[in-house]
């Protein structure tokens, strides 16, 4: 330690309940300082600069074989499981790296001087003059501006530039259309967070193939994931939908398709006939927050949730047994057509998905 | 006389100053132009103090860099747009699959932009990286106190860098458009849809429509990689720059106080030091990245609304809300034909905005209970700030047993349990653990601020056993290293709280101006301090020496010979020595 640093009016603790600080014992001073082998004797002193060396001439190799390894390494090169390329580059990048940090860490714990130096501390704040010069600049500053004896000019400046945080929101309006916009101006079938693609006599299809489903096909048990066959048909002369279209059409059209013993099943109010032949058909979409609902316990009919675990029972009109789902998963009335395939008796009677403020 | 230190310039030739080194040239030319002397003066030589826990958010800020150099790479083959194109790159699996150009171009840079896939798997772990060494460093500075005055700004400036590399985070993980994140997006559409009043507007207007839309990656992009480093490189500047000036904490110990500073320089020490630390985190990141797989996206394969995959979980840091949200039970209330959904509301857009804000003013609402606003240098050891390392020991409980319900699927199928039985635990569990580990660790506190004191008036424990003449044993112990015993007690004592709350008068009147909310402080801070153990006062030590001083005594006989207890410590041999010489 050498000379204490001035007293400084800062650190007196403004709340008398505090106490002063106080030293038990007196301040022993910093500790001696230690040499290093390699401040002491130049053998050490040569060893860790070698030491150091190595570690850079180490990385300049890896750097080398990282690139040779660019150059020669195929794509197609396995290690283990592992793509070739990734891990030569991996290792060899990581080699030359560290072998600079270790490197450079070395040569500052070894060679550098390692004496400790005392630096003293200021109170955060500028000193007493100066911020009452600071003060008093300030105050000269508004007083001039005249900001405090003009109420209608400060008042009008501070209503002007509020007013300027309007266009700033209002200019993201078109961001996007609004659900009201796009349910009355569709820009694909299906538009709007009330619809789906599902209508009166769509057929319910396999997804992926978009092969139509006869009653016969499902058996007991069975769970299918389906899909309106406007996807695949919905398009300009037939074509399968894309893109946007598709996507959204998707988000809200998925279903699943199941099969159980007709006596299982316990009809809502309302749904005695929309199930064929015990085959009833459920939103595939979770009303918790919209992930696709996928694992089916088969003996109890069970859907569960593989995001949030919402479980809903698919015998008792999608009814949540369990986890954080508040809504049923909405039922969609099934019928068979003159072939004899399944088809919806209609859209959705209920918006699709997470709830949101307008759902009532 | 030696005149060779005299210039020869009689001769022929002018004298020349000595040559300045290339150093103080390039100085010079500088500071010529940028007048930078008067301020690098004060700061190349700049002292930090040494310790392994300051070097945490050092971690944090060298993982930025590496996700900026990283980052930038993976714009160059990166396409952030959705739309929808046909897969025939080298990845055979996926051949002929729909899918976004974002998707598309995350399999490009993967598979046939050599060193691409190095670089996202390196991109990752670092921003894993990133959001965990500032969560430690986070609570590191928590623990020691360092947040107190004048920190508390640099505080919120940290918290505000952890909420916003979680979202960098969150963005990031989204851009490939790959059926997890594709997922994860999903749910968040659910979040926003949950907002009261305005939910699907916001869902509409962040879309560009109905959900999935076509527009969120690209936005998202923007976000990514513009708006969001943006705003932390300028608050990573102010955190810097803010450290620099009030001066790195430092432990408290011999040649230390709260008067100064005691370390290495900056030149050369720690510009060594920092500066080879950055190529360790960029080496080990780069290891990581070669040996470590990390979000296989094309395992995935490209986002479909109708598909997912099982046991769907965020990155870990998104853990904890997605747990919240997990054990939240389904409530809704439908009023006016209105819709309110609690349960997504209340954990995924309440919970942590409530917690983060929490966060935030953890400086003030320490420095309100305490009424401390004293400057502070010196860390505090967490045993000595009992409630204050109880209070993060309970939010740490809370978080991880949120994120723990965030694996409550993954934790049902590993021990073959219920998840519903999980389930329903954790929502016990959130509200019951905290409190249980708020109490064990203030408590633990108490007990270790116990023993400090033992050390100090009895000494400390030699392992030796003293055997009296009456048979009874004893345990040797020695008075401290002076060094040692000055660092246990460079630390304050607690305030007295013992007289009336703030505002009364020595009769416990109160004074005029005095409201309910002093009387509320006075309670809280006697709680904030109630059994703390303070260090022993001089009369207390004086004693504590004495009664050694005496046990001394006592052993006085015994020094120097076999029983004296220096046998183990390496002082004198036994061989020749024979017990019960008295």
């Amino acid at each position: 330690m050498s000379t204490p640093p001035p007293v400084d009016s800062h650190d007196e603790p403004v709340d008398e309940n505090l106490p002063a600080r106080d030293d038990l014992f007196a301040n022993p001073g910093l500790h001696e300082h230690q040499w290093r082998p390699t401040d002491v004797d130049p053998k050490a002193e040569k060893r860790a600069e070698r030491q150091v060396a190595a570690l850079f001439s180490l990385s300049a190799i890896c750097t080398v074989l990282l690139l040779v390894s660019y150059f020669t390494i195929d794509s197609d090169d396995t290690v283990g499981n592992l793509g070739a390329q990734n891990v030569a580059f991996g290792l060899c990048l990581a080699g030359a790296l560290l072998g600079i940090g270790i490197g450079i860490i070395q040569w500052a714990r070894k060679l550098m001087a390692d004496v400790e130096i005392v630096e003293y501390r200021h109170p955060a704040s500028s000193s007493d003059e100066d911020r009452a010069a600071t003060i008093q600049a300030l105050n000269d500053g508004l007083e001039e501006s005249g900001i405090g004896r003009r109420p209608l000019v400060r008042n009008s400046l501070l209503g002007a530039v509020g007013l300027l945080g309007l266009p700033a929101i209002v200019f993201l309006r078109d961001l996007g259309p609004t659900n009201a916009q796009v349910t009355e101006n569709p820009p694909f079938p299906g538009s709007g967070l009330e619809h789906t693609l599902w209508e009166k006599g769509m057929r319910v299809v396999r997804d992926v193939v978009g092969t139509p489903i006869k009653p016969a096909e499902v058996e007991v048990g069975d769970l299918f994931n389906a899909e309106p066959e406007a996807l695949f048909n919905g398009g300009e002369d037939g074509e399968p939908l894309e893109g946007v279209a598709l996507q959204v059409g998707k988000s809200k059209g998925a279903v699943v398709l199941i099969r159980m013993e007709p006596d299982e099943i316990i009809p809502g109010k309302g749904r005695e006939n929309w199930s064929v032949e015990g085959i009833v058909c459920y939103s595939k979409i979770c009303t918790h927050v919209g992930c696709p609902i996928s694992l089916n316990e088969r003996k109890t009919h069970h859907l569960l949730c593989p995001c949030h675990q919402s479980t809903f029972d698919l015998a008792d009109s999608g009814r949540v047994i369990f986890g954080p789902a508040a809504r049923p998963l909405p039922q969609l009335a099934l019928a068979v057509d003159d072939e004899g395939y399944l088809v919806a008796q209609s859209d959705f009677n209920e918006p699709v998905g997470p709830s949101f403020w307008e759902r009532g | 006389m030696d005149t060779s230190k005299v210039a020869n310039s009689n001769t022929t030739t002018a004298a020349t100053p000595a040559k300045p080194s290339r150093a103080a040239a390039a100085a010079t030319w500088a500071d010529e132009r940028l007048g930078i002397a008067s301020m690098a003066k004060k700061n190349l030589r700049k002292v930090f103090p040494d310790h392994w826990s300051f070097m945490l958010g050092e971690i944090a800020l060298w993982s930025f860099v590496v996700l900026l150099l990283t980052g930038v790479f993976l714009t160059l083959w990166f396409t952030p747009s959705m739309g929808e194109v046909q897969y025939n790159g080298t990845y055979e699996q996926l051949r002929g699959v729909h899918m976004s150009e974002a998707f598309a171009s995350t399999l490009r840079i993967s598979f046939d932009v050599r060193g691409g896939l190095l670089m996202r798997q390196m991109h990752h772990w670092a921003a894993m990286l990133f959001v965990a060494s500032m969560m430690v460093h986070l609570l590191r500075v928590f623990f020691t106190g360092a947040y107190r005055k004048p920190r508390e700004l640099n505080w919120v400036i940290g918290s505000l860098l952890l909420l916003l590399g979680t979202l960098e985070g969150f963005t990031g993980y989204s851009l490939p458009d790959d059926l997890l994140s594709g997922t994860g997006i999903r749910a968040a559409d659910g979040f926003i849809k949950a907002s009261p009043v305005v939910g699907t507007y916001m869902s509409f207007f962040l879309f560009g429509g109905e959900f999935p839309g076509e527009s969120i990656i690209p936005r998202l992009y923007t976000i990514h990689v513009l708006l969001i480093p943006g705003l932390l490189l300028a608050l990573i500047a102010a955190h810097m720059l803010l450290l620099v000036y009030h001066k790195h904490t430092q432990w408290p110990g011999p040649g230390r106080t709260e008067k100064n500073v005691v370390g290495f320089p900056m030149l050369p020490v720690y510009a060594a030091k920092a500066g080879g630390f950055f190529f360790i985190v960029f080496g080990v990141t780069a290891l990581l990245g070669g040996l470590l797989s990390i979000n296989p996206v094309w395992k995935y394969g490209p986002y479909d609304p109708s598909k997912v995959t099982a046991g769907s979980q965020p990155d870990w840091y998104m853990g904890w809300p997605d747990g919240a949200l997990r054990i939240m039970p389904g409530l809704e209330t439908h009023i006016w034909g209105y819709t309110i959904s609690w349960n997504v509301m209340l954990p995924i857009l309440v919970l942590p905005l409530l917690m983060f804000t929490i966060l935030m003013l953890l400086p003030f609402i320490d420095a309100w209970i305490t009424g401390d606003k004293r400057e502070h240098h010196l860390l505090e050891r967490p045993r000595n700030a009992p409630t204050r390392t109880a209070l993060m020991v309970a939010l740490m409980t809370m978080y991880g047993l949120f994120w723990i319900a965030g694996g409550n699927d993954i934790i049902a199928i590993k021990l073959h349990s219920s998840i519903n039985q999980i389930t329903y635990f954790l929502r016990m569990a959130v509200f019951v653990g905290p409190v249980i580990a708020f109490l064990i660790t203030r408590r633990w506190c108490i007990a270790l601020q116990r023993k400090d004191n033992e050390t100090l008036l009895h000494g400390y424990e030699t392992g030796i056993i003293m055997r009296s003449p009456e048979g009874g044993y004893t345990e040797r112990h020695l008075p401290l290293p002076e060094s040692r015993a000055y660092t246990l007690t460079a630390r304050e004592r607690d305030p007295s709280i013992n007289g009336g709350p703030e505002g009364t008068d020595a009769n416990g009147i109160p004074a005029p101006d005095a409201g309910r909310l002093a009387g509320f402080r006075h309670r809280v801070r006697t709680l904030w301090y109630a059994d703390n153990v303070q260090k022993p006062t001089v009369a207390e030590l004086e004693e504590g020496h004495h009664h050694a001083e005496h046990e001394h005594e006592l052993q006085e006989g015994v020094e120097g010979h076999a029983a004296d207890g220096h046998q183990f410590d390496g002082h004198h041999l036994v061989e020749d020595e024979t017990l019960g010489r008295h």
